[in-house]
């Protein structure tokens, strides 16, 4: 590819869509792949018959599932003694693990939401994925505060329902708005992934070679076909989801925040803590994003769908959102230098120099120094770099929430109920196990459900506009009024303004 | 009404033979790609058929205009049922926190409860905003996903056109041109030799109820 001068028209097989070109688009699917190549692609991974490292981490993951499972078990049994949580450090791991597992949610809700408002063609071959990585991440973060509650067998006591105690929850209280934010987000985001999936449930139908595949799918299908009718309301309520979750996604993270921020803590109580919290949900999230991502398309041979240009434009957004998550760090000391506020200004003095001065420096390192390799080219096109970034980021996100919970509450403002925080191995257990709750789920995901978002690949693909209208040519796109000549071929001809390839 | 002779046979076979013959559901023509189905769609509505469809593996711009479909009533519904969500949250959060004379005549359960917290009102709309607003999206998006789908009548379990084997194509490849046999013009010779001879249809097929 790189013998080719720029402008030639020559296809090669192995496109580069890295490069950017500002006289045509990018192609976003390569390796020469036309409409039945892309369902073809898909359709192989949950037709064919599970392979034997899928096996194998499916075993490893349900089994961290049941540990998780058990561990809840166990908490019923004995109490909440089983955690490190003492006074004053009431929160701990179950809050900080929720609000991690929340956070990586709103990655995908942001591919599938509010990059699609904004026309970035690139999401289609991402967001599916990116969907259920939400779903998935959702479920383990709401099993966490659940089982916080104590008594989990009073757990509904959370939702207003009229009861005989005469008793309503606290509607003023931010753990209460968490509560509607929380499972709102859930059941949307649920019914955003399984709306969208329905047209590709639909292909998967009826590529199903097995007769159970065959029931399987046409149930969850619901009888789609495709009708042009059906896809003008399916649009319509596709466009209208995404601008519903656009606000939703935002506000969600901004509660989680109000439940420190409204409390009177110093280093909680500030009011940079939503679009904070918000920045750094979708830092760690894409950071989750391209963890999951990279090895998906090498094991699942989605290279030409999920290409180079993906995972670097996820890069870019990952790097863009860790800048505003240093900067936030950066003005939340200012702040309390600013404040005069005595408390504040040794609470932030504790921070680095204090008694989790560790958790704090590790948590600088992942988040503000070790992504900075991704501005350097040869990094960002290096899926190694990527994935250390990504790793970084991961860890990063992780103790950025731990610093928030444990340092504050440890030192308060009264010398005299200062305390350490020491996790148990049920803490570091349970949290560990979580991952298998998650990997076993998305395990599930990647074999038997559409991993790609296939009809809406294939909207983006340039044979899908009528006289294939696209790039510059767009203005003049109806004058090729006169039968195009393509009728007969499988695949349409590569013309002089697209760079999809021909034939292998 | 006619009267079937029970006694004689020949009478009994030609019944069986007529209840036997499956009616056509109607007419599907297969075309590759998106200029064509397009075309195809145009020349059906302008030749007057009105109960005839597009069948896509996504979306296709301009299939709307000819096929004829109006725009979706959806966008309504959904506004409707987002302003009763945000009233529900509204009635939901003030009546339940606040001071009311008790009307008597109210079981315990919907007795409104009165949380003194730190001196703050009873009555604090600020802080009942996110949970109005959660209730608003909820009620929302639910409508969206639910009303679509009522309105494509779908679940449908059960469509003749998934007996077709070509038909199959139609979630991967191809494009299908649907003219139902409900059609006032609809005539099985005639309609097949008509899509037949439109510009890159690959093949017509008959499908049965």
């Amino acid at each position: 590819m790189a013998a080719i001068h720029p402008g030639s028209t020559i296809p090669t097989v192995e496109t580069d869509n890295t490069v950017d070109d500002p006289r045509r688009r990018a192609p976003l699917v390569t390796g020469g792949l036309d409409f039945t190549g892309v369902t073809d692609t898909v359709a192989r991974v949950a037709t064919s018959k599970p392979t034997r490292l899928w096996w194998i981490g499916f075993v490893i993951l349900s089994f961290m599932a049941l540990g998780f499972f058990s561990f809840i078990g166990y908490l019923v049994v004995t109490g909440v003694g089983i955690w490190g949580n003492n006074q004053p450090i009431a929160w701990g791991f179950p809050i900080i693990n929720f609000v991690f597992w929340v956070g990586i949610g709103h990655a995908g809700t942001l591919i599938s939401a509010i990059l699609f408002l904004f026309r970035q063609n690139w999401r289609t071959s991402i967001n599916r994925f990116a969907e259920a990585m939400t779903i998935f991440a959702v479920v383990c973060a709401g099993m966490f505060p659940a089982v916080h509650v104590g008594r989990v067998w009073f757990a509904y006591w959370l939702f207003p329902y009229p009861n005989q105690m005469g008793m309503w929850p606290q509607f003023r209280s931010p753990l209460l708005w968490d509560v509607f934010a929380v499972s709102t987000y859930a059941s949307v985001s649920f019914l955003f992934w399984y709306t969208g999936m329905v047209p590709d449930i639909a292909t998967l139908r009826d590529k199903a070679k097995s007769r159970l595949g065959q029931i399987f799918y046409s149930f969850l299908a619901l009888g789609w076909t495709g009708s042009a009718r059906h896809w003008h309301r399916f649009e319509k309520a596709y466009l209208l989801l995404a601008a519903l979750c656009t606000p939703l996604v935002l506000s969600v993270h901004s509660v989680v925040s109000f439940d420190f921020a409204v409390a009177q803590l110093p280093g909680w109580h500030t009011t940079v803590f939503p679009p904070y919290f918000v920045a750094g949900a979708i830092y760690g999230g894409f950071a989750m994003v391209l963890t999951l991502a990279i090895p998906c398309r090498q094991w699942l041979g989605l290279k030409h769908i999920i290409t180079m240009r993906h995972i670097i434009n996820c890069a870019k957004v990952m790097l863009g959102t860790g800048m505003i998550v240093m900067y936030a760090y950066s003005i939340e000391f200012f702040v309390a230098w600013y404040s005069g506020h005595h408390f504040e200004q040794f609470v932030f003095r504790n921070r680095p120099l204090g008694n989790y001065q560790f958790g704090f420096w590790l948590m600088v390192w992942c988040n503000c120094v070790g992504p900075q390799v991704l501005w350097i080219k040869k990094c960002r096109e290096n899926l190694f770099w990527i994935m250390f970034a990504a790793m970084h980021v991961n860890v990063g996100m992780w103790f950025e929430r731990y610093v928030i919970t444990v340092t504050s509450l440890s030192r308060d403002f009264l010398p005299g109920s200062w305390a350490q925080f020491h996790p148990t191995w049920v803490d570091i257990c349970w949290f560990i196990c979580s991952f298998g709750l998650f990997g076993s789920l998305f395990f599930l995901f990647l074999k038997f459900l559409p991993v790609i978002a296939v009809a809406e690949v294939k909207t983006i693909m340039p044979e899908a506009h009528a006289s294939h209208g696209h790039g510059e040519h767009e203005g003049h796109a109806k004058e090729a009024e006169e039968p195009a000549d393509t009728a007969s071929q499988p695949s349409p001809p590569a013309d002089d303004d697209t760079t999809q390839p021909e034939g292998a | 009404m006619t009267v079937i002779d029970t006694q004689n046979p020949d009478v009994l076979a030609e019944v069986a033979v007529a209840a036997d013959e499956p009616a056509a559901f109607g007419l599907i023509g297969e075309f590759d790609n998106v200029d064509d189905i397009i075309a195809a769609a145009n020349a059906a509505r302008e030749a007057g058929f009105k109960k005839m469809d597009v069948h896509s593996p996504f979306p296709v711009h301009g299939i709307d205009e000819a096929v004829g479909i109006k725009p979706t009533v959806l966008p309504w519904i959904v506004l409707l049922m987002g302003l009763t969500g945000m009233t529900t949250g509204l009635i939901l959060t003030t009546y339940t926190m606040g001071v009311w004379q008790e009307p008597g005549f109210l079981p315990v359960n919907f007795e409104p409860y009165e949380y003194l917290i730190s001196g703050k009102p009873y009555n604090s709309l600020a802080a009942f905003i996110p949970v109005i607003f959660e209730l608003t999206i909820m009620f929302s998006a639910y409508t969206a996903v639910f009303a679509m789908f009522l309105l494509n009548k779908l679940p449908m379990l059960h469509n003749p056109l998934l007996k077709s084997e070509r038909f199959r194509r139609a979630t991967s490849d191809r494009f299908f041109l649907m003219i139902d046999a409900r059609d006032r013009q609809f005539d099985a010779e005639q309609t097949k030799a008509f899509v037949k001879d439109m510009h890159g249809c690959r093949a017509v097929e008959i499908v049965d109820v």
